[in-house]
């Protein structure tokens, strides 16, 4: 296979190894190596998958396995730029759903799918951890805060138009594939861009610095702490840690007992 | 008596360039470094302990008797893996705290790393935040040209490597054993436990896994001790936090507080809920908490107080939803979302998930069918407990939690769309009462 009808440079593949050498166990380079993958073909393409797969000395079918199981990676070509609409519940109810929809009329095009010039690929996504500032969109995996139906076809036209376009905590779009290559690892030089924080990320700070309120200092701690101070409540064995841990998330991560759950075949990785 | 709010991790959010090595370290940056490795590990590991610091990622695990149990005596190489997934719904603490100062977190990661002898660590930040990993990937850079990464650092004999590892989207990946798959460069799928992290975590070695608001509070324990951390926050939920506000209130947001402030007092703070709202439900720590109600609004926001009221403290993730909302429609869309997450490798999950979109979508169009809420219980009930990770658990969260506070909606969901009892459009940012709400 190999040497045959490469459209993958040497540069490429020399980058693709750059990757799997700085992990102590070159697989673990496999998800940026596949994020690099798609700046370079603008989507997984079946010799990508085969490169990454020669490179690690693993099956091309394990490669695509790991492919398919992450929604970030694509499998067919993707527009200049990704624009998602978050609709899960928060955003959705707070606008989202209304913005998509709008977003799909808009451009004519269904969820995942490009526009006719290839400017855009609208999806639908989940939570950003963004939801204080909801409804939330994100260009090529950059935040655009507080949008509007209306607000959100300007920001598309401009997109399609080749407009600059700045992300609200964030810095000026370059493109879907542009940004692939920062997932995978390598530096763009836009770090230095947007605030370090914004609107509800301040909240609570604003509100302190008007009302005065700061953290304890080390010499008020020690006159109050007669009463909490030290961990002589917290529980200090394991059992004990895992019944005073409130959830069953804390449970299952801890106690010492099988799960009663068959395990499906299918499900199984390699 | 402390202050209503306390800002430590977030003190500096506001700082022109904060997320620089140069502003990180004019505000004291590093020092707590400094300190802690002049102390033996165990000695870190001690105090860490004696703070009562719990878990900021959901479950509340004590962060020092995690560090505890990884066994010293095992000759293979130790681990250090923050867990920068956040991607439980409505979680979003962690990413503004890396966007603006990724360096509270790496000073936090260099400290953890010594007390457990880890030589490499890993930060696993999801994929979707691109501005977030520039910012983590810079401030390691210069971390590291510092000499805080590295061989020998400040000439204490010790070395720490750190990788900045991007995710590719995948909420399951924030579990923690799914995570050390994903980060092995395979499917994200939870492992059967034991063995634990600990003792077998990444490449079968052993490995602590903590949340990024964990690690980042730890510099701040180092610098200021276990004293000043324990006089906030409540007996057995020690210190301070951060809040995030979302949904239907005037001022949503992030608030740092001790551990045990009310969601009422948090809502006053910021001028109470938007205006000619009224609360009507809420999420305590993300969607895989059980929801709560106007009721509820004096509990205290600790591990204790929200366990007792019959949900979890979780991510302290505070979605907000007034009366203009159908809970039917946010059921059903959480619902949507395990299910398309469910990783498929247990059956009660990855099928049960499914009957239960299929249930609440006909509840959602008003065409439920006699037996529907029972069935959704039932399914529920086939779920919880008996799935393989915590996922398919935090799936029934929402439902069973519901039907308890909202019976008769769901009802109404056997004869009337969710959308004729609720339009949509009056619940939006955008919607005409609200203007200037904003
Ligand atoms: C489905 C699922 C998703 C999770 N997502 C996250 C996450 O995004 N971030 C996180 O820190 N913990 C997450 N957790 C919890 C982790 O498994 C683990 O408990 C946590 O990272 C431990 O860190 P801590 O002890 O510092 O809280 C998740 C758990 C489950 C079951
Ligand atoms: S509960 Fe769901 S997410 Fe967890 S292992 Fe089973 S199928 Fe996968
Ligand atoms: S629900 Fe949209 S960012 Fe959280």
């Amino acid at each position: 296979m190999m040497g045959q009808e490469r459209s993958l440079s040497p540069s490429t593949i020399g980058e693709l190894k750059e990757i799997a050498a700085r992990y102590p166990e070159a697989r673990s380079g496999l998800l940026p190596m596949l994020h690099l993958i798609q700046s370079v073909e603008g989507n997984v393409t079946n010799e990508g998958i085969e490169i990454c797969a020669e490179i690690l000395g693993i099956s091309a079918a394990e490669v695509s396995g790991v492919a398919t199981f992450y929604t970030m990676y694509k499998r067919r070509p993707m527009g200049e730029h990704h624009v998602g609409v978050c609709t899960n519940t928060l955003c959705a109810v707070m606008g989202g759903d209304l913005i998509f929809e709008r977003l799909k009329g808009h451009l004519d095009v269904g969820n995942d799918e490009t526009t006719e010039d290839g400017k855009v690929t609208l999806e639908h996504i989940e939570c950003n951890a963004a939801c204080d500032f909801a409804p939330v969109m994100m260009v090529n995996w950059e935040f655009f805060d507080n949008q509007t139906p209306d607000s959100a076809v300007e920001l598309v036209d401009k997109l399609r138009a080749g407009e600059t376009v700045q992300a609200t905590r964030g810095a000026t779009i370059t493109s879907w594939r542009e940004a692939e290559r920062v997932l995978a690892g390598f530096e763009d030089g836009l770090v230095d861009e947007g605030p370090a924080a914004a609107g509800p990320s301040l909240a609570g700070l604003e509100i302190a610095a008007e009302r005065g309120w700061t953290a304890p200092s080390v010499d008020e701690a020690k006159v109050s702490t007669g009463s909490t101070g030290g961990a002589d409540a917290t529980a200090d064995t394991k059992t004990g840690a895992a019944e005073q841990a409130d959830t069953s998330r804390a449970e299952s991560e801890t106690k010492l007992e099988e799960s009663p759950a068959d395990t499906a075949k299918e499900g199984e990785d390699d | 008596m402390t202050d209503t709010l306390t800002p430590v991790l977030s003190a500096d959010w506001g700082t022109d360039r904060a997320w620089t090595l140069k502003a990180y370290k004019q505000a004291g940056g590093y020092s707590a470094l400094e300190t802690a490795l002049k102390m033996a590990p165990d000695d870190v590991i001690a105090m860490v302990k004696d703070s009562g610091l719990r878990g900021r990622g959901g479950a509340g695990f004590p962060t020092g008797m995690k560090w505890s149990f990884i066994p010293q005596d095992n000759p293979k190489p130790k681990y250090l893996v923050v867990n920068a997934d956040e991607s439980e719904p409505g979680t979003c603490k962690d990413i503004p705290l890396m966007m603006a100062t990724p360096h509270t977190l790496i000073e936090g990661v260099i400290i953890a790393a010594h007390a457990i002898r880890a030589k490499t660590a890993f930060i696993y930040v999801r994929g979707e935040v691109l501005h977030v990993v520039r910012r983590l990937r810079a401030a390691a850079r210069e971390a590291k040209e510092a000499g805080y990464l590295g061989t020998d650092i400040l000439g204490s004999g010790i070395d720490v490597e750190l990788i900045i590892h991007a995710g590719a989207g995948a909420y399951i990946c924030g579990e923690e054993t799914a995570l050390l798959d994903s980060l092995e460069g395979r499917r994200g799928q939870p492992r059967l436990r034991p063995p634990f992290p600990a003792v077998e975590g990444l490449y079968a070695s052993p490995t602590v896994v903590n949340n990024v608001e964990s690690i980042a509070s730890v510099p701040s324990i180092v610098k200021n001790g276990i004293d000043w951390f324990g006089s906030m926050g409540t007996e057995k939920s020690k210190g301070y936090t951060l809040y995030s506000l979302s949904g239907h209130v005037a001022r949503p947001g992030q608030y740092e507080a001790p551990l045990g402030i009310t969601l009422r007092e948090l809502l006053d703070l910021g001028g109470g809920m938007r205006p000619g709202s009224e609360l009507k439900f809420w999420t305590p720590g993300g969607s895989s908490t059980p929801i709560l109600t106007a009721e509820h609004l004096d509990i205290p926001l600790d591990y204790e107080g929200v366990g007792a009221a019959g949900s979890m403290l979780g991510t302290k993730a505070l979605q907000v939803f007034d009366q203009t909302t159908s809970v039917v429609r946010c059921v059903l869309r959480w619902t949507e979302f395990y299910k398309h997450e469910s990783c498929g490798k247990c059956t009660p999950c990855r099928e049960g998930t499914w009957w239960l979109v299929q249930t609440l979508q006909r509840l959602d169009e008003g065409q439920g069918k006699d037996g529907d809420i029972e069935l959704l219980l039932d399914l529920c009930e086939n779920i919880l407990g008996r799935s393989f990770c915590a996922l398919g658990d935090g799936a029934t969260s929402p439902i069973t939690s519901a039907i308890q506070h909202f019976r008769s909606e769901f009802e109404s969901g056997l004869h009337t769309p969710s959308r004729e009892l609720f339009p949509p459009a009056a619940s939006t940012l955008f919607a005409p009462q609200t203007v200037g709400g904003k």
